[in-house]
C-alpha cells in the first residue's frame, strides 16, 4: 500500500528536487572549521566576494546556552538578525559509548545504551535486545513483548511530555515547562515502581524484561490513563490559542517531504511535513500489529506542525497503554533459553550447577553467533537502529547506535536559513534533539 | 519479497546475501557509487544509516559471499525504500592501506554528519565530500578511536601520594 504524499514525495525526488535540496544547501549550511570562522569573526567579510560586509558576523551560540536542549554548538552566519548559514557543532558530550560497547558483554549492553538518548531509555534498550535475540536467533515470550510494549510506549509519553514542556519554556511559556514535567514525573514514577530507577533503567535486557510488572500494575496505569489525557486537553488550551505560541511556530522553519527524506530526517519531523511513516505500523515489531492505533501526520511540516504531532501522538501512545492492559496476557517475561537467562535466585541455594552457570552468565557472559544485524524501532525521535556484529564471542565486535537526532540535526541550518535568530530557538526546540544520543 | 530481489538483482548485479534475513548487497568499492544510485532510482528514497567496521582484530568473516576478498575496513550503507517497504544494506570492502571511498553527497545528502562521523571515528576518507571534518571529537584531535588497534583508556591518569599517607 502506497500512500499518495509517498508517492508524491518519491516523485519529488526523481524531479531532481534533490538537486535543488543541495543547491540550497550551499547557501545553508556552513562548512568552515571553527579556525576560519574565527577569522571571519574579527574580519567580517563577504565569503564570497572577500569584501567586508559591515552587517555580516558570525555568531556562536552555545554550547551553554539554555535554549541548545544540552550541549548543541551552533555557528551561525548572521546580516543584522537574519541567520544565513549556520552549522551545527556537536561532540561536546561524546564518551566513547560505541567504542565501550565493544567492551561489555551482550547482557552488559543495555546499561551502556541506555545512556544515549536518556530522554526515552528504554528504546535504546529495546533495540540492542533486539539485534541481539536476532543474532542468537530466540523467540521472546509473548508476555515480555507486551511488557516491552508497555514500557516503551509510556517512555514515548513521557519524552513527549518532556519536549511539550520544553518547547513551551523556550518560547516563553514557562508555565508550560511546570506542567510538562509534572505529568512526566507520573509516568516516570511508574517507570520507578517497575524498574527500580526513574531513568537509565536496563530493564529490557536480551532476552525479555529484567522483572515482571509489580503487583496492582493495572491501577497505576488506570490512574496514569485517568489523569493526563484532560491535562493534555489542558495543554492545548494553554498553547493552541495563545496568539505569541502560534506566531512563533506557524510557518517557522518549514521542510518539505522531500526534503526531509533526502536528509535521512525520520520520526515526528518527517511525519509533521504529511510524509506518512511509522516503523510500528510498517515495519511491525513487539506486537504493533495487534494494536490499533492511528499515525500522527502534519500538513505543512512548520514547528507548529512538530508540536501538534508530538501532542497528538502522546494521546496514540497512551490508546496503545489501554488496549494493552486488556491484551498483556500471561506467561514468562524472559526467556526460558538457558544459554541467555541467569537460573532463578532460589536455585542458586540449592544447586551448585546453577551456581556456576549464574557465575558463568554474570562474568563470561553469552555467545552470540557470527552474523550481523541491523534492527530498528520507532523512538519518539525517529528511527533508533543498532547494528551489531558478532565474532561468536560473549562482546559485540561492533555496535553502533543510529541515532535519529543525529540525522536530524543535519535539518537546522536548512531550518534556520533566512529566518531571524529568534527563530532559530523555536527550530531548535521543535527539532528536540537529545545530545546524548547525538554525540553517544 | 522474491519479486524484490529479482528487480535488485537485475538493476544491481552484484554479490549478495542475507543476514538474519536482511539482504546484504556486496558491491566492490568502484561499483558502491553506481549500486547506491541505480538502488536510489529503483526506490530507495533515504539512506538511513552510513557506518563503518574495523574486521582487524576479527577472527575471519565467513558470511561474505564468493569472490568478495574481505578487507580490514567495511563501509556499511543501509537504505530504506519507503513505498514497498524493504531495506538494504551494502558492505562495501575497503583496504586499509587506501583507506578512501566516494562519498555518498550528492545521492544523499543525509549522509553527510555519517560519513563525517566515519571519518572521524575510524579515519576512512569520503571523496567529494563537501565538509570533510571532524565531528565529534575536536578538531586537533590525533588518531580515530573506533579502530580496532587503538586502545581504551588511553589517558594516563595520575594518583597524587595517596599511598603515603596509608
Amino acid at each position: 500500500m502506497t500512500t499518495p504524499v509517498v508517492d508524491e514525495a518519491v516523485g519529488a525526488m526523481d524531479m531532481g528536487s534533490d538537486e535543488r535540496v543541495r543547491r540550497r544547501d550551499r547557501s545553508a549550511v556552513l562548512r568552515m572549521t571553527e579556525v576560519e570562522a574565527a577569522e571571519l569573526a574579527i574580519t567580517p567579510r563577504n565569503p564570497i566576494t572577500g569584501e567586508v560586509a559591515d552587517e555580516r558576523m558570525i555568531l556562536n551560540m552555545g554550547p551553554a546556552h539554555p535554549s541548545t536542549h544540552g550541549v548543541l554548538r551552533l555557528l551561525l552566519e548572521m546580516e543584522g538578525e537574519t541567520v544565513l548559514r549556520s552549522k551545527p557543532i556537536i561532540g561536546y558530550l561524546h564518551t566513547g559509548m560505541e567504542k565501550t560497547g565493544e567492551n561489555l558483554t551482550f547482557l552488559q549492553g543495555p546499561t551502556n545504551v541506555t545512556r544515549m538518548d536518556y530522554a526515552s531509555p528504554l528504546f535504546s534498550e529495546l533495540v540492542f535486545s533486539l539485534a541481539t535475540e536476532q543474532l542468537l536467533g530466540i523467540e521472546v515470550p509473548t508476555r515480555a513483548t507486551w511488557i516491552r510494549m508497555l514500557m516503551c510506549e509510556l517512555n514515548r509519553v513521557s519524552s513527549h511530555l518532556l519536549f511539550q514542556a520544553t518547547n513551551g519554556m523556550d518560547l516563553g511559556a514557562v508555565s508550560m515547562m511546570i506542567y510538562g514535567w509534572r505529568e512526566r514525573e507520573e509516568v516516570l514514577r511508574f517507570f520507578e515502581k517497575v524498574t527500580g530507577l526513574r531513568m537509565n533503567h536496563n530493564y529490557i535486557r536480551p532476552g525479555g524484561v529484567a522483572a515482571d510488572l509489580p503487583d496492582g500494575w493495572q491501577d497505576d496505569i488506570r490512574h496514569l490513563l485517568e489523569i493526563i489525557p484532560p491535562r493534555l486537553d489542558e495543554y492545548e488550551i494553554l498553547l493552541n490559542n495563545q496568539p505569541i505560541f502560534r506566531a512563533r511556530l506557524q510557518g517557522v522553519g518549514v521542510l518539505e517531504p522531500a526534503e526531509a527524506l533526502a536528509l535521512s530526517v525520520t520520526g515526528p519531523i518527517l511525519r509533521a511535513t504529511g510524509y506518512d511513516w511509522d516503523l510500528r505500523r510498517d515495519e511491525p515489531y513487539l506486537a504493533y500489529d495487534q494494536v490499533d492505533f492511528d499515525v500522527v501526520v502534519g500538513t505543512c511540516g512548520d514547528s507548529f506542525d512538530r508540536y501538534a504531532v508530538r501532542l497528538e501522538e502522546i494521546r496514540q501512545s497512551l490508546h496503545i497503554v489501554e488496549q494493552i492492559l486488556d491484551l498483556m496476557p500471561d506467561g514468562d517475561y524472559r526467556t526460558q533459553d538457558k544459554k541467555v537467562t541467569p537460573p532463578p535466585r532460589a536455585r542458586i541455594d540449592e544447586s551448585m550447577e546453577a551456581l556456576i552457570h549464574h557465575f558463568k552468565i554474570f562474568t563470561e557472559g553469552f555467545h552470540v553467533p557470527e552474523g550481523e544485524v541491523y534492527a530498528a524501532v520507532e523512538s519518539p525521535r525517529g528511527e533508533l537502529g543498532c547494528y551489531i556484529v558478532s565474532d561468536g564471542g560473549p562482546k559485540p565486535y561492533r555496535m553502533h547506535i543510529r541515532g535519529p537526532s543525529f540525522a536530524n540535526l543535519q535539518t537546522l541550518p536548512h531550518l534556520m536559513h533566512g529566518r531571524l535568530i529568534a527563530d532559530a530557538v523555536a527550530v531548535i526546540s521543535s527539532v528536540d534533539p537529545i545530545m546524548g544520543e547525538v554525540d553517544r | 519479497m522474491s519479486d524484490t530481489e529479482a528487480t535488485v538483482e537485475e538493476a544491481a548485479p552484484v554479490p549478495a546475501s542475507t543476514s538474519c534475513g536482511q539482504s546484504v548487497l556486496h558491491p566492490g568499492r568502484d561499483a558502491y557509487l553506481g549500486t547506491v544510485e541505480s538502488l536510489r532510482n529503483e526506490g530507495y528514497c533515504s539512506a538511513i544509516d552510513l557506518t563503518v567496521v574495523d574486521y582487524l582484530t576479527h577472527p575471519g568473516r565467513t558470511d561474505l559471499p564468493e569472490g568478495i576478498e574481505p578487507e580490514r575496513f567495511e563501509v556499511v550503507v543501509g537504505l530504506i525504500d519507503h513505498a514497498r517497504r524493504t531495506r538494504i544494506r551494502l558492505r562495501v570492502q575497503v583496504p586499509a592501506d587506501d583507506p578512501t571511498v566516494p562519498s555518498l553527497f550528492d545521492l544523499f545528502p543525509g549522509t553527510e554528519a555519517m560519513e563525517r562521523e566515519a571519518f572521524d571515528l575510524f579515519g576512512v576518507s569520503f571523496e567529494g565530500h563537501p565538509d570533510h571534518s571532524r565531528i565529534l571529537l575536536p578538531e586537533d584531535w590525533v588518531g580515530h578511536p573506533l579502530r580496532k588497534d587503538e586502545g581504551i583508556g588511553a589517558i594516563p591518569v595520575q594518583f597524587k601520594a595517596a599511598s603515603e599517607r596509608r
